[in-house]
């Protein structure tokens, strides 16, 4: 079976553009609701959605995705709510991948979550706080089940740490453009390119770049030499900044629609 | 130097320890894997090190004999080693002196470190300023108002107190934010972790700068008693006095290693930080080791009365040494604590840190198990002054005519 994610990315390249994926934390501001935002976000041209799975300890996120997840727990998502998000949102149209911390996973269990992902319509996970020295049921567990998992690369990752880190992902590469955590910001990290070219050398996979972008022209910009764009901010802090429901959908529509017209080169 | 009994391969403790971090701070944390087992070979650094424990912090500690303490043990021999004594009041002082030396080391200017009940965060700020580096130190709201002391005197030691009103707002999202800073500004800062937790190697290098504790102990009881300790005895937050004190004794199998964790209100009520009794092997703050958690893996909030020992995690080797069943740990509940607080108060005229005072609960215990024959000793970890406001609150003390008690309510 040819996996989701490489379908996507080969349609993207062949459209002469880079794959826009586009986060939401699962459950926020509710789980129905989220199911609505985030195909509303595949209806407006994204090509894979990051489903966030709520964590109560994410380090690695910033104010923006803090408030979403905690908003997230407080309505009673679960990893089975998740998985449920995940079965509900239109498949055909996007890959589907969640993006969860470790914890959830272990303790779920890994192969249990690895095979209820994959009945779900899951194609992928991103493991923000796994590197592949401690993966190893995890590499396992993805491979049987036909799941992609997707390391990260960051600016001070050596040379070695690349190689080391896309020899185990598959999909594609999540390249953090920047030091530090999740969060819109005016410029995308000016290491980013130069990070990407340092995976060039280590991999064929697609490598796409996450961290800081917000807008059509950052996304226009990342574009030119990535093979994804990632945003996730900008997305929540939309949804917290409309009045209700629908105009959230509005907004969230609006915005994929903008970095869709920006991926393309 | 210290004996590793415990298995360490590359940073685990059996199935416990590891990195769960993101791949950003994989370079940092081999950049301090690397300075710190340069350092440890290096004489000038070990000179260093030695001097400032000597004429800085005021090592050797002594050990006191507490015979009117003991008296509540059971008649055993009770030993009181006082780390209450060092420069700033606990044990913290020994792993901050020591970081901050690698924090220069590697050429860094700048230090970070979460608190609970405040000493790690005075004991960094205090190494700061000795070594002239910039520091922040980051602390759970709730912290900050039930320490409010230790507050000011970062302030006047030159540290920025940043105040983290995210989450639980104590100890667990005082490190989630500090792990946010580091990874924004790791080029030129080091974060100074408390306790043997977090990502490979903290556990191990925490351990390290600890261990003068337990080598400093074992001679002390050895020249007095002429024999090793039936029981050694620590409390138990993330666990970094327990492993210094552990780590002279831990290839000694006559010697009892027992550790007391917070019971709060009590195990069975929920309201508590105890991670052995009641909680089960995760992730958390990039190591696997007992975690407070929900069957989905989120991280239960803990409570205590102590602020130092209210923590959802442990040091991974302690996960390891309580598997193995080398060594011991229970819950201590609030009162039994504080009962033991007022105990040593007034017995030995020693006012011990609320954290600590899990430990004196413990010797109790221990003491009333193994009989008058036995030789306990137990790391006096802090001093008591940070919670004077807390136990006049707990015990009903009124603040005499005229003398404002600020801090709290």
């Amino acid at each position: 079976m040819s996996r989701r994610l490489s379908e996507v990315f080969a349609q993207t390249k062949s459209a002469n553009r880079a794959a826009l994926i586009g986060y939401l934390p699962a459950g926020f501001p509710t789980p129905d609701a989220s199911v609505e935002l985030m195909n509303a976000m595949i209806d407006a041209g994204v090509d894979a959605i990051e489903v966030g799975l709520p964590y109560s300890d994410p380090l690695m996120d910033g104010a923006d995705i803090q408030f979403a997840v905690d908003a997230a727990l407080s309505a009673g998502t679960t990893t089975d709510v998740v998985l449920d998000v995940v079965s509900r949102l239109d498949g055909e149209r996007a890959a589907i991948l969640v993006m969860s911390y470790w914890n959830p996973i272990e303790r779920y269990g890994v192969e249990r979550f690895a095979v209820a992902l994959a009945a779900a319509g899951g194609n992928g996970v991103i493991t923000p706080d796994l590197t592949p020295e401690e993966a190893g049921p995890w590499l396992a567990a993805t491979k049987a089940n036909e799941i992609d998992r997707i390391f990260l690369v960051a600016p001070s990752s050596t040379d070695d740490r690349i190689v080391t880190v896309v020899k185990n992902t598959s999909g594609f590469v999540y390249a953090a453009s920047t030091m530090g955590v999740t969060g819109a910001r005016s410029q995308v990290g000016a290491g980013a390119e130069a990070l990407v070219a340092r995976a060039r050398l280590a991999t064929d996979l697609p490598i796409a770049v996450g961290l800081g972008v917000s807008t059509g022209a950052q996304a226009h910009e990342v574009a030119a030499y990535s093979d994804g764009v990632i945003v996730g901010s900008a997305f929540v802090r939309c949804i917290r900044q409309a009045a209700d429901l629908s105009a959230a959908v509005a907004a969230v529509r609006t915005l994929a629609g903008e970095l869709a017209e920006g991926v393309h080169r | 130097m210290t004996t590793l009994s415990t298995p360490v391969v590359s940073g685990h403790y059996g199935p416990y320890g590891g990195r769960f971090v993101p791949e950003a701070l994989t370079a940092a944390l081999d950049e301090l894997d690397g300075a710190f087992r340069s350092a440890i070979v290096d004489p000038n650094f070990i000179a260093r090190l030695t001097e400032l424990e000597r004429s800085y912090t005021g090592r050797p500690s002594p050990l006191t004999r507490a015979d009117r303490f003991a008296a509540h043990c059971g008649g055993a021999r009770v030993y009181l080693k006082r780390e209450d004594l060092n420069h700033t009041g606990s044990h913290k002082i020994n792993n901050a002196i020591g970081q901050a030396l690698l924090t220069e080391r590697m050429g860094k200017t700048r230090m970070i470190a979460e608190t609970g009940a405040g000493q790690h965060g005075v004991a960094t700020a205090t190494a700061a300023a000795l070594l002239g580096l910039e520091c922040t130190v980051f602390m759970g709201e709730e912290d900050t108002r039930r320490q409010a002391l230790n507050v000011v005197r970062m302030q006047l030691l030159g540290a920025e107190v940043f105040s983290v009103t995210a989450g639980s707002r104590t100890l667990k999202d005082a490190i989630n934010e500090a792990m946010r800073d580091w990874v924004s500004t790791v080029e030129r800062t080091h974060y100074v972790l408390g306790t043997v937790t977090g990502p490979a190697p903290f556990p191990e290098i925490v351990r390290y700068f600890q261990s003068v504790v337990g080598r400093e102990a074992r001679e002390q009881v050895l020249e007095i008693e002429g024999r090793l300790p039936d029981a050694v005895i620590a409390c138990v937050g993330g666990g970094s006095n327990a492993m210094g004190l552990f780590s002279g004794f831990i290839d000694d199998p006559s010697v009892q290693l027992r550790g007391y964790e917070a019971g709060g209100d009590g195990v069975e009520t929920g309201r508590h930080a105890a991670r052995f009794a009641a909680g089960s092997p995760g992730v958390l703050h990039g190591t696997r080791t007992y975690v407070m958690q929900d069957e989905w893996g989120q991280t239960i909030a803990s409570h205590s009365i102590s602020a130092g020992l209210d923590y959802p995690g442990v040091g991974p080797e302690h996960s390891w040494l309580h598997d193995t069943g080398r060594a011991r740990y229970e819950p201590i509940n609030d009162d039994e604590a504080m009962e033991a607080f007022a105990l040593l108060s007034r017995t030995e005229g020693i006012i011990p840190a609320i954290e600590t005072a899990h430990a004196l609960a413990g010797a109790m215990r221990v003491g009333r198990e193994l009989g008058s024959d036995a030789v306990l000793l137990l790391n006096l970890s802090g001093r008591g002054d940070k919670d004077v406001a807390t136990a006049a609150r707990w015990f009903g003390i009124g603040a005499p005519e005229g003398i404002e008690m600020s801090e709290g309510r």
